[in-house]
C-alpha cells in the first residue's frame, strides 16, 4: 500500500532466552499520529527503537516509505527520535543542537540558521538559541529536542515516553501542544507510553501490547468502547469485571442476577463487565430494572464526580455518581443503595483470548 | 557536652587545620625564607637578596634541568593519555559485562596498591644488564651481548614514568566518559552522524574534564618525581627534585634549594589552577 509509510514484517527481538517482541506485524499510515501502549516490559520500547535502528530484530524486517532499512544504521535512517531524557548535547547552546543534525547534511550554513530559528519559532522558544541546555527548565529542554528532532522533517517521528520527565500540569499542556504539533508539521508520529489517558488524548490510533505481542489496534474511541479482552478492559479505563455464564439472556454479577442484551454478547464468554461511569446510582430501595443491591464501602471524591465502591456482599464494584446529580449530599458509608446497568452497556470476554 | 556551638566547631576544625598549618603552611613560609638567604660555607645567613633566584637564571643546568624535568613529564603525559585513552574507552563503550569491566578496571589500579618503589625498581630489573629484555634479545639471537643501552636515559624514565602513574590518567578519563548517557550518542547517530564523527563532536569533548584531570595528575607527579632518576634515570635522566634533593644534602646550599623548590611549586600550580578553572568552565553542562 502507498499510503503506509512504516510496515513491520513479522519483527522479533530476543535478548537471550528472553523474548522483548514477539512476531509482531504492524502498518503505519503516513501522518498518523500512533500510539504504542502498554505496561512496562511489555516490548513497546524495543519495538520503536527497532524502528529507529537502536536494536537490530532478530527476524522479520522493517520498511520504511517502500525501502527495506531493517540493516542499515541509525543515522542512514530518515526517521528521527524524541528521546526519554531528551539526550540534549551538553557541550552545545540550543541553536548547535538543533542545527546538530543539519549539517552532516551537508546543509548550507546560512540556511541552517535560517531552519534552526523557524523550528525554535515554532516551539516557541525562538529567544533560547544561545542558551546551554543546563539554563533551560524541563518542558524547555524538551521543546528543544523535539526541534531537533523535527527539523530534519524526517518521515516518522518517534517518541519514546516523551512526557513522562514532566509533572502533571506540564504533562497535559505538552500533550495538547504535540498534538497541535502533529498536525501543524504533518509528519508521521508514532509514541511510546504506558499512560493511557495520554494514549486516549493524543493519538488517531492506539496499539496496545503485552508480553511482546499487539493484543488490540484500533482508535482509542473503540478501544475504550470495545476493549477486546477484560486486560485491556482493565488498562484502559476503570472497569468492573466479574465472571459469570450466560443463562436465559442473564449473567451473575457477584450472585445477583443482571440482564444483557445477547445479540452483543460474544460466543463463549465468561467473563463480564461494566464500567463505573455506565452505570447509574440510586440512593434508598429504588425501584428499576436491571439492579444491584448493596451498601456504600468507600466514597472517593474526585471534584466532578465521586467514584463510589459498593458492597454487593459477594464482591464490590465501582460507581461513578457525578457530582451534578447528588443535590442531596454524597451518599454516606454503610448507606443502603442500587445500582442500575442498562443491558447494552454490560462488555462480555472470553477470558482465555486474553492470555 | 554542652560547649557552645563556636566552640564545638574549633574543636571539630582544629586538628586538620592544626595539621595543615604544622605541615604545609609553616614549611612553606620557611622555604620562603630560606630562598632569600645567602650561603656562607658550611651554612647560610639570613638575608633579603634575589641572589639564589638569579643564579637559577643566570647557570644553565639548572633551566636546562628544568626544562628536560618538563619535557619528560609531558612525555609520561602524553604517552600515558595515548594508551590509557584507548583503554578506558573500550572498557566503558565495548566491554559488555560489568564483572569483566571491573576485572580489566582493577587491573590497571591494583598496582596502586604495591609500594611505588618496588613498581620503578621493577623497571631496572626488566632493563639492566643482567634483566629481563637483555636476557630475552640474548635468547633470541637478536643480541650477542648484554646492552647498557636500555637503562640509565631519559627513555627508561619515561617508560618507568609512565607505567607507574598511568593508573591516574585511566581513572578521571574511566569516570568521564562512564558518565555520558548512552542516549546522546543514539541521538547523534539518529541525527546523521557516523560513529567518527560522533566521537569526535561528542564522545571526546564530553571526556575532555577527564583528559584534563588525568594529564594534570600525570605530569605534576610525574614532575615532581626523583626517585625514578636514582632508579633508571642516571645523570641522563636527572630531575628537578634531584637537584633540589642535592641542594639539601651533598652542597649543602638550602637557600638555593628553597628557592628551586619554590620555582617549582609555581609550576605546579599554575597547571593545577588553569586545570582547574577548565573544569569549572565545564561544570553544569552535566545537570
Amino acid at each position: 500500500m502507498m499510503s503506509d509509510i512504516i510496515r513491520l514484517d513479522r519483527l522479533s527481538k530476543h535478548f537471550g532466552s528472553v523474548i522483548g517482541v514477539d512476531d509482531v506485524s504492524l502498518n503505519v499510515r503516513k501522518g498518523e499520529f500512533l500510539t504504542l501502549l502498554g505496561p512496562s516490559g511489555c516490548g513497546k520500547s524495543t519495538l520503536l527503537r527497532m524502528i529507529g535502528g537502536f536494536e537490530d530484530p532478530t527476524a522479520g524486517r522493517v520498511w520504511l516509505d517502500g525501502e527495506d532499512v531493517t540493516d542499515l544504521s541509525p543515522n542512514r535512517r530518515a526517521v528521527n527520535m524524541l528521546f526519554q531524557d531528551y539526550a540534549l548535547f551538553p557541550h552545545m547552546t540550543v541553536g548547535r543542537n538543533v542545527g546538530y543534525g543539519l549539517k552532516v547534511a551537508g546543509v548550507p550554513r546560512r540556511e541552517v540558521e535560517a531552519k534552526v530559528r523557524d523550528v525554535l519559532d515554532l516551539v516557541g522558544l525562538g529567544d533560547k538559541i544561545n542558551a546551554a541546555p543546563h539554563e533551560l527548565s524541563g518542558g524547555q529542554r524538551q521543546r528543544v529536542a523535539l526541534a531537533r528532532a523535527i527539523v530534519r522533517r524526517p518521515k516518522v517521528l518517534l517518541l519514546d515516553e516523551p512526557l513522562s520527565a514532566l509533572d502533571a500540569n506540564l504533562r497535559e499542556a505538552m500533550q495538547v501542544e504535540l498534538r497541535h504539533l502533529h498536525q501543524k508539521v504533518g509528519l508521521t508520529f508514532i509514541m511510546v507510553t504506558h499512560d493511557q489517558t495520554e494514549a486516549l488524548t493524543m493519538s488517531d490510533r492506539v496499539v496496545v501490547m503485552r508480553n511482546g505481542q499487539i493484543v488490540q489496534d484500533g482508535a482509542p474511541q473503540s478501544l475504550y468502547d470495545m476493549p477486546a479482552n477484560p486486560y485491556i478492559a482493565d488498562f484502559i479505563g476503570t472497569t468492573n469485571l466479574f465472571s459469570s455464564r450466560l443463562v436465559d439472556g442473564r449473567v451473575a454479577c457477584h450472585g445477583q442476577p443482571l440482564r444483557v442484551n445477547p445479540t452483543k454478547i460474544r460466543q463463549g464468554a465468561d467473563t463480564f463487565g461494566f464500567r463505573p461511569e455506565k452505570a447509574r446510582l440510586h440512593r434508598g430501595d429504588a425501584q428499576a430494572d436491571n439492579l444491584l443491591r448493596g451498601t456504600v464501602c468507600e466514597v472517593l471524591y474526585h471534584g466532578s464526580i465521586a467514584r463510589i465502591i459498593v458492597d454487593l456482599t459477594g464482591g464490590t464494584v465501582l460507581v461513578d455518581l457525578p457530582i451534578s446529580d447528588a443535590s442531596a449530599g454524597l451518599p454516606a458509608i454503610g448507606e443502603l443503595v442500587a445500582v442500575e446497568i442498562e443491558p447494552h452497556k454490560i462488555m462480555s470476554f472470553v477470558a482465555e483470548a486474553a492470555a | 557536652m554542652n560547649l557552645p556551638p563556636r566552640i564545638r566547631k574549633a574543636l571539630v576544625l582544629s586538628p586538620p587545620l592544626i595539621w595543615v598549618v604544622l605541615f604545609m603552611f609553616v614549611p612553606y613560609t620557611i622555604l620562603f625564607v630560606f630562598s632569600f638567604w645567602v650561603q656562607q660555607y658550611p651554612t647560610f645567613a639570613p638575608a633579603f637578596q634575589m641572589g639564589n633566584y638569579v643564579e637559577l637564571f643566570r647557570d644553565p643546568q639548572y633551566l636546562q634541568t628544568l626544562g628536560r624535568t618538563i619535557k619528560i613529564a609531558a612525555l609520561v603525559s602524553v604517552f600515558s593519555l595515548l594508551l590509557a585513552y584507548p583503554y578506558a574507552y573500550f572498557l566503558v563503550f565495548k566491554v559488555r559485562r560489568p564483572g569483566i569491566r571491573l576485572a580489566l578496571y582493577m587491573a590497571v589500579v591494583a598496582p596502586l596498591w604495591v609500594s611505588y618503589l618496588l613498581r620503578a625498581y621493577t623497571w631496572k630489573t626488566i632493563l639492566g644488564t643482567t634483566g629481563i629484555l637483555n636476557s630475552f634479545l640474548i635468547s633470541t639471537g637478536i643480541l650477542t651481548e648484554p646492552s647498557p643501552v636500555f637503562l640509565y636515559n631519559q627513555v627508561a624514565m619515561v617508560l618507568t614514568l609512565t607505567y607507574v602513574f598511568i593508573p591516574f590518567m585511566v581513572m578521571p578519563i574511566y569516570a568521564a566518559l562512564e558518565k555520558i548517557p548512552p542516549s546522546l550518542l543514539e541521538a547523534s547517530a539518529d541525527l546523521g552522524m557516523g560513529r567518527t564523527a560522533s566521537f569526535v563532536r561528542i564522545t571526546f569533548p564530553l571526556s575532555l574534564t577527564g583528559v584534563v584531570a588525568g594529564f594534570t595528575m600525570t605530569f605534576c607527579l610525574a614532575f615532581g618525581d626523583f626517585i625514578a632518576a636514582y632508579l633508571v634515570g642516571g645523570p641522563d635522566g636527572m630531575m628537578i627534585s634531584n637537584v633540589i634533593a642535592t641542594q639539601f644534602g651533598a652542597s649543602l646550599n638550602w637557600p638555593l634549594g628553597s628557592a628551586l623548590a619554590l620555582v617549582m611549586l609555581m609550576i605546579v600550580l599554575t597547571i593545577i589552577s588553569a586545570s582547574d578553572r577548565f573544569e569549572r568552565l565545564g561544570q553544569g553542562k552535566f545537570a
